[in-house]
């Protein structure tokens, strides 16, 4: 609440100020060439999430409809990325599905946060046995590979999209307590943090006004990776047929069923395939870039 | 004893650390600070001072002893009585960069000790951050910055500003100089000099290992040797007659800019001991040039009154007057 009373009397001219801070992170950023590749394959894949249905052929292809006339045409002018086993269109499939991944790496990257770095920051602030008993817990989970524990935990839940999600943000969140805390560490020992105590600020105040804003930097770079990771980890999940479930339009699912119609009907895999890839590479090129732009030794 | 602004009576802060021994950083230390005094606090890397001035403002916790302000009682102060500390005494850190939240303007970082203590709101509040700058030097186009874009100097007005926003009674000072550049240290001096004129009422509390900086600031000047304070007294006379050898030794190691040599320059040998593990008897014993086999290795000294609010933390302190004086 004082924060806000804070921000209220600054008028005009901190909103200029921070405008000319924002100017400048803006043209470090676009002076590199893969941030901005990274960044134009985001804003074209949310922009795909966003009006997938309706920019698609024949939309009524994602979700079942069958049509064996048309099963496994090559890519062709009406078809353009072909059909599947069942005669279904797998550009429509490919666009509808951005939203599916876009809604997972969102959920998964999501909840990781929401658990991570509450936890990163009482271990970080704590100390004690407090620190204790939550880094241990998040070394048991990194010491488990994340896909494997996934695979159990949807194994144990029944497999489906839903799941999947659940399972692998319980298995994303160590990563960010280990960050979280590691800077939390750091920035408690900061002297301003000890002139905010001289003047009479409360721990909530210091941890939610001095800590966590000095953190942000590499939680957002995490996080715009993660979308990736979280991305392929979905697909994998799916491919392995525990993800959506077929016909659902879902990339890895649409991979895995198209494998067994490898080599001669290839575009069933690839076009969902190129378009995992793409959206990863994506995010990874945007997290990259947020990082060279958002460290402060850059300044 | 009531009419001091800050008195501090046989203070300890002991840190346990890990093999279960205790880093006596502060031990023993009594001191009293007048209305409108300004008393210097030198001594070696390690020998406690810092951590007095952080256990006044109650940032470390005291083992045992008294610290008193202004008739508030800091180590019994519960939430109100830190809430009215907070408006008595502030502090003002070594190092400028980091004691500035790089995420915060100047004039949200001096703002933030009036919201959390005052009910100055708005525009009263933008006013009063922005006077209080301006009177710092900072102009207005300065005051939406954030640290990265100040140098040193600017930023170490605005830790002013942000202590003095507060019109503290008492103002602890943590070498306030030592991480600037020297043409700047001279400016911030001058900063902290005007002050004392500006605020007659102002104590202040100053950190350093200047001896030249608490000479130009400086009513009385405490030295400190391994958590004890072992000289006290004005500071024409302790500087112009030391009393203790360690005193005598940081002031012959004051380079004078001369082409002679001096004659007798006091030279220690060693590196100061650990806190952890204080040597028997005298604390400077290992070190000192006079020290007495059979006195000063078994028997801890008194403090010894000398003239006129001066005492010394040494067996032949009044003995020294001729032998020591440089």
């Amino acid at each position: 609440m004082s924060t806000a009373t804070a921000q209220a009397a600054e008028t005009a001219a901190p909103r200029q100020m921070r405008f000319r801070e924002t100017r400048r992170l803006v043209r470090t950023y676009s002076r590199s060439f893969s941030s901005m590749v990274g960044l134009v394959i985001v804003l074209i894949f949310l922009f795909i999430a966003a009006f997938g249905p309706l920019l698609a052929p024949y939309p009524e292809d994602a979700y079942g409809a069958v049509d064996f006339g048309a099963k496994l045409l090559p890519p062709s002018a009406e078809h353009w990325f072909g059909t599947d086993q069942v005669g279904l269109d797998i550009f429509s499939r490919v666009l509808i599905g951005a939203r599916t991944t876009l809604q997972i790496g969102l959920t998964v990257t999501g909840i990781a946060i929401l658990i991570g770095v509450p936890l990163g920051l009482i271990a970080g602030m704590a100390g004690g046995w407090v620190a204790e008993t939550i880094m241990r817990i998040t070394d048991i989970f990194l010491s488990i590979p994340g896909l494997i524990l996934a695979i159990a935990i949807v194994g144990a839940l029944g497999p489906g999209i839903g799941n999947a999600m659940l399972a692998l943000s319980l298995v994303w969140w160590p990563g960010y307590v280990r960050l979280v805390q590691a800077k939390t560490l750091s920035q408690r020992n900061e002297t301003y943090v000890d002139a905010a105590r001289a003047l009479g600020a409360g721990p909530l105040r210091v941890v939610f006004v001095h800590v966590l804003p000095n953190c942000l930097s590499p939680i957002i770079v995490k996080a715009s990776m993660d979308m990736g990771l979280a991305i392929l980890g979905a697909a994998s999940l799916g491919f392995l047929g525990l993800g959506a479930q077929p016909p659902y339009p879902e990339w890895g699912a649409m991979i895995s069923t198209g494998r067994a119609y490898l080599p001669d009907w290839w575009w069933c895999s690839l076009f969902p395939g190129l378009a995992i890839y793409f959206t990863v590479l994506g995010f990874n090129l945007l997290g990259d870039g947020l990082r060279d732009v958002l460290d402060p030794r850059q300044r | 004893m009531s009419t001091d602004m800050l008195s501090i009576r046989n203070l300890d802060v002991h840190f346990p650390i890990s093999n279960g021994q205790v880093v006596r950083a502060v031990d023993g230390v009594t001191l009293s600070l007048k209305p409108g005094e300004t008393v210097g606090l030198v001594g070696e890397s390690g020998s406690g001072k810092t951590t007095v001035g952080k256990t006044v403002l109650r940032l470390v916790e005291a083992t045992a002893g008294e610290i008193d302000i202004d008739g508030l009682d800091v180590r019994a102060a519960g939430q109100k009585g830190l809430k009215a500390l907070r408006r008595k005494a502030q502090i003002i850190f070594q190092d400028p960069h980091s004691s500035l939240n790089p995420r915060m303007t100047i004039r949200r970082a001096v703002a933030e000790g009036l919201i959390l203590n005052t009910s100055l709101r708005g525009n009263a509040l933008r006013e009063k951050v922005a006077e209080m700058l301006i009177a710092m030097g900072l102009p207005p186009q300065f005051h939406d910055r954030f640290p990265h874009e100040l140098s040193g100097g600017q930023k170490q007005r605005v830790c002013i500003a942000r202590a003095l926003v507060l019109e503290p009674d008492l103002l602890v000072l943590d070498e306030p100089t030592s991480a600037l550049d020297v043409s700047v240290q001279a400016q911030i001096l001058g900063v902290l000099k005007d002050l004392r004129l500006s605020r007659p009422r102002l104590t202040q509390l100053f950190i350093s290992h200047n001896l030249a900086v608490i000479r130009f600031l400086c009513d009385r000047v405490a030295v400190m040797y391994l958590g004890k304070i072992v000289e006290e007294g004005p500071v024409a006379e302790v500087f112009g007659d030391p009393r203790h050898p360690y005193t005598r030794a940081l002031l012959s190691a004051v380079p004078v800019p001369s082409a002679v040599e001096r004659p007798e320059r006091l030279r220690l040998t060693g590196d100061i001991p650990s806190p952890a593990n204080v040597p028997k008897g005298c604390a400077f014993h290992t070190r000192c040039p006079i020290a007495k086999v059979g006195v000063c290795d078994t028997r801890a000294p008194e403090p010894v009154p000398l003239s006129s609010g001066r005492q010394a933390l040494c067996h032949f302190a009044d003995q020294t007057k001729g032998a020591l004086s440089a």
